[in-house]
């Protein structure tokens, strides 16, 4: 107190600044917490066990077809989506010729797809996976749609973290007489692969997130896929029908809930298997 | 110079783009002795030494011409770039140990080079620190991360991982530049002390540096090549006025 007492005094204008840097602080945690409070206040009570049971009826509101909907999509577009962006972003940085007409080309496209709003996605997966393919409304539409739709996010980070190692980790391995892809597999991709976690962790938050395109590609039935051609939904499809309707508020909170935590868990998995390739 | 050189260069000339970095370079370095190369910034001394293991194939927008002869042969001809950089390591400007253990460090050349034997890369790991002098500092601690070190403890690990490839010539682009006196005064004296087993080219800011370790020193000023000969006459006598004015700190 009086070290801020003496600030005023001198530096009216330094203890502003300050004062505001705490406030941004306060308020964006406390929007976090009030947010991440509130689902967690009225979903947790609404939690019971028939919530998970095998087959959804209108009695139980059962969350798990849609929650192992949600898992398969996210699994099957990163699987997709992570080797091509990883692979695309390794080529523009280590591979291709700096500042080169063609990856001006690839840049810019790359991040025109990322400013695309999500039901343009949809609809695009709806006519080409599901009319054009003959996949209809199925775990294969939506996971594709969603795997285009997080590609330009993963290829992004990844391209940024990938420039932020420095250049003299590539000199030195050169330098002892190692081949560039050596040099990448070796060096540049361990170095980078925090920041390349980061985006696919990024990357599973908008598919989590995703319900306009999922609606349009997987469909929103309530049942558990047979198959990768059966249709399905995820949590915030699920969640969204459930607000539709009205009649299962405490469902739909709990629904959150459980999606808030399956967020947290995946990224949790997802760093530790980071940093098991690393250390290996 | 009559006896074999190591490395024999002929009217090389260098480009970055339309820049004129390195004009008609003529020189010749013998084998184990110490080759100090000096001048002010941007006169061109670190472009040729990169030139020497053709790191500057990785500049975009490089060109050169005239002949650069290793051991007799065109290090720009028929060899593979990976085999010549085996056989010239280079110790950088900044210490850049990779972001892996002591081990692991040195481990990588021969690991690049195809030694798996466990046994084998012990025995390198081992005589490779031994040979950089700083064994005695690390053998307890293999395990732990390079970035944990000193900034010369860094340095020598690198000089040690330059060596663990079986090198014949060792180019150090200012290798003390980043370092405290005391660092530097070690890496002298292993600079000294390695030119019995190695071909050394060294890239120095500091005169007195290559006053103490250097054999021969080569003078540089705006990409030419002023004046070369043995390091003793360079300084006590230049034959060239502008080298004159530079050891004696006129400019520079």
């Amino acid at each position: 107190m009086v070290l801020i007492k003496s600030l005023f005094r001198k530096k009216p204008v330094d203890l502003l600044l300050l004062l505001l840097t705490w406030l941004s602080i306060v308020l964006a945690a406390a929007v976090l917490m009030l947010v991440v409070g509130y689902v967690l206040i009225n979903g947790l009570p609404h939690i019971r066990p028939s919530l998970f049971a095998m087959q959804f009826t209108t009695q139980n509101q059962s969350l798990f077809p849609a929650l192992v909907g949600t898992l398969m999509i996210v699994g099957l577009s990163l699987i997709l989506a992570v080797p091509l962006g990883v692979f695309a972003a390794i080529y523009l940085v280590e591979y291709a010729k700096r500042g080169s007409r063609f990856v001006h080309i690839v840049r810019l496209t790359t991040e025109t797809l990322a400013g695309i709003p999500s039901i343009v996605y949809g609809l695009f997966g709806f006519i080409f996976f599901g009319v054009f393919l003959g996949w209809g409304l199925s775990l294969m539409s939506g996971s594709f749609t969603t795997a285009i739709m997080i590609l330009p996010l993963i290829m992004r980070t990844t391209e940024e973290s990938l420039k932020s190692v420095p250049d003299t980790y590539r000199e030195g391995s050169f330098g002892l007489g190692a081949g560039r892809l050596r040099t990448v597999v070796r060096i540049v991709l361990p170095a980078a692969m925090p920041g390349i976690l980061a985006g696919i962790i990024l990357a599973i938050g908008r598919i989590v997130g995703e319900t306009a395109a999922i609606i349009f590609t997987l469909g929103n039935v309530a049942r558990m896929p047979n198959s990768l051609f059966d249709t399905g939904r995820t949590l915030s499809a699920h969640m969204y029908a459930l607000a539709n309707e009205g009649t299962h508020p405490g469902e739909a909170h709990a629904t959150a809930a459980v999606l808030l935590i399956v967020v947290i868990l995946i990224n949790a998995l997802s760093s530790r298997i980071a940093r098991l390739i690393k250390s290996s | 110079m009559n006896k074999t050189n190591k490395y024999s260069m002929k009217n090389v000339d260098l480009w970055y783009n339309d820049f004129h970095a390195l004009k008609n370079i003529n020189m010749d370095i013998p084998p184990n002795e110490i080759t100090a190369f000096i001048g002010p910034s941007g006169c061109g001394k670190s472009t040729l030494i990169k030139s020497l293991n053709r790191m500057n194939d990785l500049v975009e927008g490089c060109k050169i011409s005239g002949s650069i002869l290793l051991d007799g042969e065109s290090i720009h001809g028929n060899i593979d770039v990976n085999a010549l950089r085996k056989r010239v390591g280079m110790v950088f400007q900044k210490p850049n140990p990779f972001p892996m253990s002591v081990y692991d460090n040195i481990a990588y050349g021969p690991r690049t080079h195809g030694i798996k034997s466990k046994f084998k890369l012990n025995e390198i790991v081992e005589k490779s620190l031994l040979d950089a002098a700083i064994w005695d500092e690390l053998k307890d601690r293999l395990k732990k991360s390079a970035l944990s070190l000193s900034g010369g403890q860094q340095q020598r690990l690198c000089i040690a991982r330059a060596l663990s490839v079986q090198p014949d010539v060792l180019l150090m682009d200012e290798p003390t530049s980043a370092l405290d006196p005391i660092s530097t005064a070690k890496i002298e004296e292993l600079v000294i002390k390695l030119k019995t087993d190695y071909t050394i080219v060294i890239v120095t800011h500091n005169m007195q540096q290559a006053v103490r370790i250097s054999d021969n020193t080569g003078f540089f000023l705006l990409g030419e090549l002023i004046e070369y000969g043995n390091t003793q006459q360079i300084f006590s006598m230049p034959s060239d006025k502008r080298t004159e004015d530079y050891i004696t700190g006129r400019f520079g």
